[in-house]
């Protein structure tokens, strides 16, 4: 097989060399077989279950359905560069605290989304929390306890902002 | 180097030039779902997402007309002013796959592939849409009704880039209704678009035909009628006529008796919505 | 619900998970997360027909491809050609015949995913295409040759009881269809393979629900001593039923023996849909007979379970349809027959709720014709009816479980309705959703009810034991045991059970791997009651040995200490001693296995003591549904469940909310379309699971009520959640388009045609 891809990617802020890449590759198989990110989850392929949301300059986006060579030049995010430190964001703490994680598998693209929401809505409404989220399949919780978790973010972040 | 990344128009389209059986993609959102599924093997691909041109939008309000770059997601579609001045288009966008496809996605790839279940697709119909095409040497402009010539085939030409559309506003009501089996991110069954300019009804259909069906004869009738006083029997009369010029199939996601019979009721809806609001 | 939390993570506490910090990161190793070095890639070659004779395989072109190691097919299987989990049917590779669409021919292993997929695109196989066998009435009637050595039929078990000559004044009956449901966990089938240096043995991270069991076939099919193959759980991603079976355990086995190298399968989604089994699609057709009073006299049913190509748990899913024909009823006189068929469909096994999901849809739909026959209420009816502890059920076996069916009725009621709709909803509260299909006009409201009773744990004579160590060393805990986790939570209770009993807060857990006796599997709701059994067991004694190395050290007689809190106490005197401080260097170890009581088969009328015990449930639906179009949204869901005890609150919540989702699924959308023997929707585009926009508001009850039987009282609740909720929801369709559908999932043309 032609394996000739030379190139380069910006992910959390840091550049990571590419190489010998299959053409056809996506961001996600990228990620998670040659960066060592395996953070994004890849469920569906065919962006129909958001597992594998990431950042590309900004947008979230299904990582499973960008071609990993057409990305660079841009600034990628990944739930590992939510925090370097190891601590938790506070969407990452009320997952855990809220019983929002069972098997896990759809939680960090879960994550990624509720916190890009957030970020550009700083307090959804019920209906728009489920229409952010409609992007993302869980197929253990029945998103009670993930719809209790962004609830949780939300008025903790409003009584702090007050 | 297999993969391009051109930074304007000319570069794309001298690269296609050079490179005939590229592969064009935008937001990748249909490409690669094929090359996942082990249906695609590419060699060669030219990556548009980063020509400014083709994610420029602006609205012409003097000549009544809206252009969108190719590569403008879906997103920049659904809210502000881009929704305020093609209400339909923002509906029709709302319903594209999920958030995140939502931001990747662009009516240049609906276009490129050309599904009959392109969300968009039945909004560039009924509102007479034009499709801008470039080549190294030529530009072109054709309407959406010529563009789409079959079942995920158009008319562009291989040495040709979609570079944008053109969608004229109405100065009546627009709308857009799609049935799936779940309240989000769902492929349509049966899509409509109606639009209502100059006291003309405009209807076109997506997902019960090889294309976008517009309805010419429910059209002719329904504005033979009095259109300022829809009562509820002439709009289900036009559900009625909408419903007998679709095309459906049986597939697995519906059968055609169903896909026939949602066309009429949204149709009949959508009239009612557009002349009571 | 309102989740209280406790000072300490003992038992009745919501203790938060002790993987969810790295789930939540991104660091949990899930087993398609895993990597080794020189590591290569395996896929599989699947049948493109449902029925064909293999003419011939030739792998030339594959091995031409550079990058591929390795090429395998039935030729290479060193020991048993075949594996299953009751009937050992299913051919590891395909060698003359296939017999489902998606059947494993072949497999590479090779560099890269898509060299493997090149490899398994160069592989010529000439079939001889024969006609499928895709109506199980056919398998029965005996209309189609053989399909398989062992017969078209799996499983044929009669249940008569009481006087089946009985009859009553008020007669219903029905024919319901259940679709074929996928269990669509998140994290697809994957497997790491490690071979020993010697090629001696293999060591396999996977994820599964059973590793004594996948371990079991494995060695069998390798022609390895078990102890050869050591099987490690990869973090698994869902489960629902579907890594009860082999999928690709041995096929990534080989390929690494083969190559000496670590190898790496990972299902894609469209593979997964073709590589487990699914729910099986049943027709039951049931009579009810009933006194004008709606009390039921007697039940006939006819049962078709179809299996698909091979056995897997049919026969199994068949005795837990036939037996739970009579739902959470009384029922004096029964005829019952059932049939699990072998066709050329995609095979059918394990699925939460097990069979009991597809009785429960045709004997609820039947309450509700009887409640309309007799003029009494749908609620009224099933109280009627109600079966109590104590009570014969149709087969000999005497109820023993606590049973407070009357308490999940009424309090379900109890729950508060939804709100009206209000005269402008959001767009995104209409069925259609975000498809701005419909105007607050087109609505109607329906309401449903669903009750269902399920048994918990494995049935007629299988010993379903669980083992698990504790051990106490310098104050802290380690637990050791083999129980899958699945994302069930057994990884928090288990921690729990140690903490309460030992009064110790440090607990751990090792590694989940074959180094420790079975745990059964992670099914049939019964980890809590069998593992939790087995950790409880454990630790018991461990603390009988603290104390009495603490009686002997302080001269108090061991049989009065007790643990109050952390601390170890004389429980009629005043001696008081912290946990930590009594077991100061001290190291105690202990292993228990737990077994639940026997049970027996069934005889050829379909008697016997086949079950351990039982839960029930009642659930409510509220649905708006938009008549004309056929959509429906479910507006919210309340449910009132015999739990037990509650032992982790908040996982409680998590196991209804979850199960509801799916039972919901398997209502409005959810269904594997197979036409003439090949699936036409393998993908999450055209397999549609519930989005966020589809979940429903849940109202939850807990009841109660500790079972003797059980260890800790508490009863498994992983299954009740989705079984009535399905029944519930279709008959509140029903309720609001007033006709009468008995089939699932409903479809838009159900309802407006």
């Amino acid at each position: 097989m032609s394996q000739h891809e030379y190139y380069s990617l910006t992910v959390n802020g840091e550049q990571h060399p590419v190489q010998d890449a299959w053409i056809g590759e996506s961001l996600l198989y990228v990620l998670r077989e040659r960066l060592g990110l395996p953070g994004s989850k890849g469920a569906c392929e065919q962006g129909e279950c958001g597992s594998c949301t990431v950042y590309i300059d900004n947008a979230a986006v299904c990582s499973c359905l960008v071609m990993a060579a057409t990305a660079v030049g841009s600034q990628i995010a990944t739930v590992e560069g939510l925090n370097t430190d190891g601590s938790l964001t506070d969407v990452q703490q009320a997952f855990v605290t809220e019983g929002a994680v069972q098997c896990g598998f759809c939680t960090p693209g879960l994550v990624m989304a509720v916190h890009h929401l957030l970020d550009h809505n700083d307090s959804p409404n019920e209906q728009e929390v489920k229409e952010a989220l409609s992007g993302n399949i869980c197929r253990c919780t029945g998103y009670g306890r993930i719809f209790a978790a962004v609830e949780s973010v939300i008025s903790v972040r409003k009584s702090s902002a007050s | 180097m297999p993969v391009f990344i051109p930074s304007s128009l000319s570069e794309a389209t001298s690269l296609l030039a050079e490179h005939p059986t590229a592969h064009l993609i935008t937001g990748g959102t249909d490409f690669m779902v094929e090359v996942n599924f082990n249906h695609r093997h590419p060699e060669t691909v030219i990556s548009l997402r980063k020509i400014p041109d083709m994610q420029l939008w602006n609205i012409d309000k003097a000549s009544g007309v809206v252009f969108i770059g190719a590569s403008v997601p879906y997103a920049t579609m659904e809210q502000g002013e881009l929704a305020d001045a093609l209400p339909a288009l923002a509906e029709a966008a709302r319903t594209v796959g999920s958030p995140q496809i939502r931001a990747a996605g662009s009516i240049g790839g609906n276009l490129g592939t050309c599904s009959p279940a392109g969300d968009s697709l039945p909004v560039l119909a009924a509102l007479n849409a034009s499709v801008h095409l470039r080549s190294s040497d030529a530009e072109r402009t054709l309407p959406f009704s010529e563009f789409m010539i079959g079942p995920k085939r158009n008319a562009k030409k291989p040495d040709e880039v979609i570079t944008g559309v053109s969608i004229p506003m109405t100065n009546g009501w627009q709308g857009y209704a799609k049935v799936g089996v779940r309240n989000a991110m769902v492929i349509s069954v049966a899509s409509v678009c109606l639009a209502i300019h100059d006291k003309t009804v405009r209807v076109a259909l997506g997902s019960v035909g090889p294309t976008i069906i517009r309805c010419s004869d429910a059209e002719s009738w329904i504005n033979s009628q009095d259109i300022t006083a829809i009562d509820d029997s002439v709009a289900v009369e036009f559900g009625n006529r909408v419903s007998q010029e679709s095309r459906p199939i049986d597939d697995h996601r519906s059968t055609a008796e169903y896909r026939r019979h949602a066309v009429g009721v949204l149709a009949t809806r959508l009239l009612q919505r557009g002349t009571n609001a | 619900m309102t989740i209280t939390k406790t000072h300490r993570d003992v038992l009745g506490a919501s203790a938060l998970r002790p993987d969810g910090v790295a789930k939540v990161q991104g660091d949990f190793s899930f087993s398609s997360d895993l990597h080794a070095e020189n590591m290569l890639w395996g896929a599989t070659l699947r049948s493109p027909h449902p029925y064909a004779r293999i003419i011939s395989i030739d792998l030339s072109g594959a091995w031409k491809i550079a990058g591929v190691e390795c090429v395998i097919t039935a030729d290479d299987v060193p020991g048993q050609l075949t594996y299953g989990l009751i009937s050992e049917d299913q051919p590891v590779f395909a060698k003359d015949v296939v017999r489902y669409m998606g059947e494993p021919i072949a497999a590479v292993a090779a560099d890269h995913p898509e060299t493997c997929r090149r490899a398994l695109a160069a592989i010529k196989v000439e079939y001889e295409i024969l006609e499928p066998l895709t109506d199980p009435e056919r398998a029965i009637d005996g209309s189609h040759p053989d399909i398989h050595p062992d017969g078209n039929i799996i499983r044929h078990q009669r249940i008569v009881s009481g006087d089946i000559t009985a009859t009553a004044p008020i007669v219903v009956e029905g024919t319901y269809d259940i679709g074929m449901q996928d269990q669509a966990f998140l994290g697809t089938e994957s497997a790491l393979a490690l071979p020993d240096h010697d090629g001696s043995g293999i060591e396999v991270f996977v994820a599964t629900q059973w590793l004594h069991e996948d371990r079991k076939q494995m060695a069998k099919c390798l022609g390895l001593p078990e102890e050869k193959v050591r099987l490690v759980l990869g973090g698994v991603g869902g489960a629902f039923g579907a890594r009860e079976d082999i999928s690709l355990q041995v096929h990534t086995a080989l390929l690494a023996l083969r190559t000496g190298r670590p190898v790496k399968m990972q299902y894609g989604r469209e593979e997964s849909f073709f590589g487990h089994v699914h729910r099986h699609p049943a027709q039951i057709w049931m009579r009810h007979h009933a006194t004008e009073d709606g009390r039921i006299v007697k039940i006939e049913a006819r049962m078709v379970f179809d299996g698909g190509a091979y056995s897997s748990t049919s026969s199994a899913v068949l005795i837990n349809g036939v037996t739970h024909t009579q739902g959470p009823y009384q029922c004096p006189n029964a005829v019952v027959d059932g049939y699990a068929t072998r066709t050329n469909n995609p095979p059918c096994g394990a699925m939460r709720g097990f069979g009991v999901v597809q009785a429960c849809f045709a004997h609820e739909g039947q309450m509700d014709k009887l409640a309309v026959a007799t003029g009494i209420d749908e609620v009224e009816i099933r109280l009627r009816n109600i079966i109590h502890t104590g009570d014969t059920m149709i087969t000999g076996q005497v109820l023993e479980s606590v049973a407070p069916v009357e308490r999940c009725i009424r309090e379900t009621a109890a729950l508060p309705l939804p709100a009206e709709m209000s005269s402008h909803p959001h767009e995104l509260d209409l069925p259609g959703g975000s498809g701005r299909t419909a105007d607050r006009r087109h609505i109607v409201r329906g309401i449903g009810w669903g009750v269902s009773m399920k048994n918990l744990m494995y049935s007629e004579g299988f010993d379903d034991y669980s083992t698990a160590r504790c051990t106490l060393t310098n104050g802290k805990v380690e637990l050791k045991f083999a129980t899958s986790e699945v994302g069930q939570g057994f990884v928090t209770l288990a921690p729990q059970i140690a903490r309460s009993i030992l009064g110790v807060d440090d607990v751990t857990y090792d590694t989940i791997d074959t180094q420790i006796g079975s745990a059964g599997s992670t099914s049939a709701s019964r980890q809590t009651w069998m593992s939790g059994g087995a950790v409880d067991g454990a630790c018991r004694l461990v603390r009988e040995r603290l104390f009495e190395h603490v009686g002997a050290l302080h001269g108090v007689d061991p049989l009065r200490l007790g643990i109050d809190d952390t601390d170890i106490i004389d429980t009629i005197g005043d001696f008081r001693i912290s946990v930590q401080e009594a077991c100061a260097d001290l190291s105690i170890s202990e292993t228990f296995e737990y077994h639940h009581r026997p049970t027996e088969d069934l005889d050829e009328n379909g008697q016997g003591n086949c079950h351990v015990a039982f839960a029930f449930v009642a659930h409510r639906a509220v649905v708006d549904v938009d008549i004309e179009l056929g959509l429906v949204k479910v507006v919210q869901i309340a449910t009132a469940q015999d739990v037990g005890r509650v032992l982790n609150p908040m996982s409680v919540v998590g196991q209804i909310e979850g199960g509801i989702a799916q039972g919901l699924g398997l209502a409005v959308m959810e269904e594997i379309i197979v036409k003439d023997g090949k699936v036409r929707n393998p993908s999450f585009t055209d397999y549609l699971l519930p989005t966020a926009l589809d979940a429903p508001q849940v109202l939850i009850s807990m009841i109660e009520e500790p079972d003797p039987q059980a260890p800790m009282g508490a009863k498994g609740v992983g299954e009740a959640p989705c079984i009535s909720v399905t029944p519930a929801i279709v008959a509140a369709i029903r309720n609001a388009i007033g006709k009468p559908i008995d089939r699932c999932p409903v479809r838009p043309q159900d309802i407006c045609f």
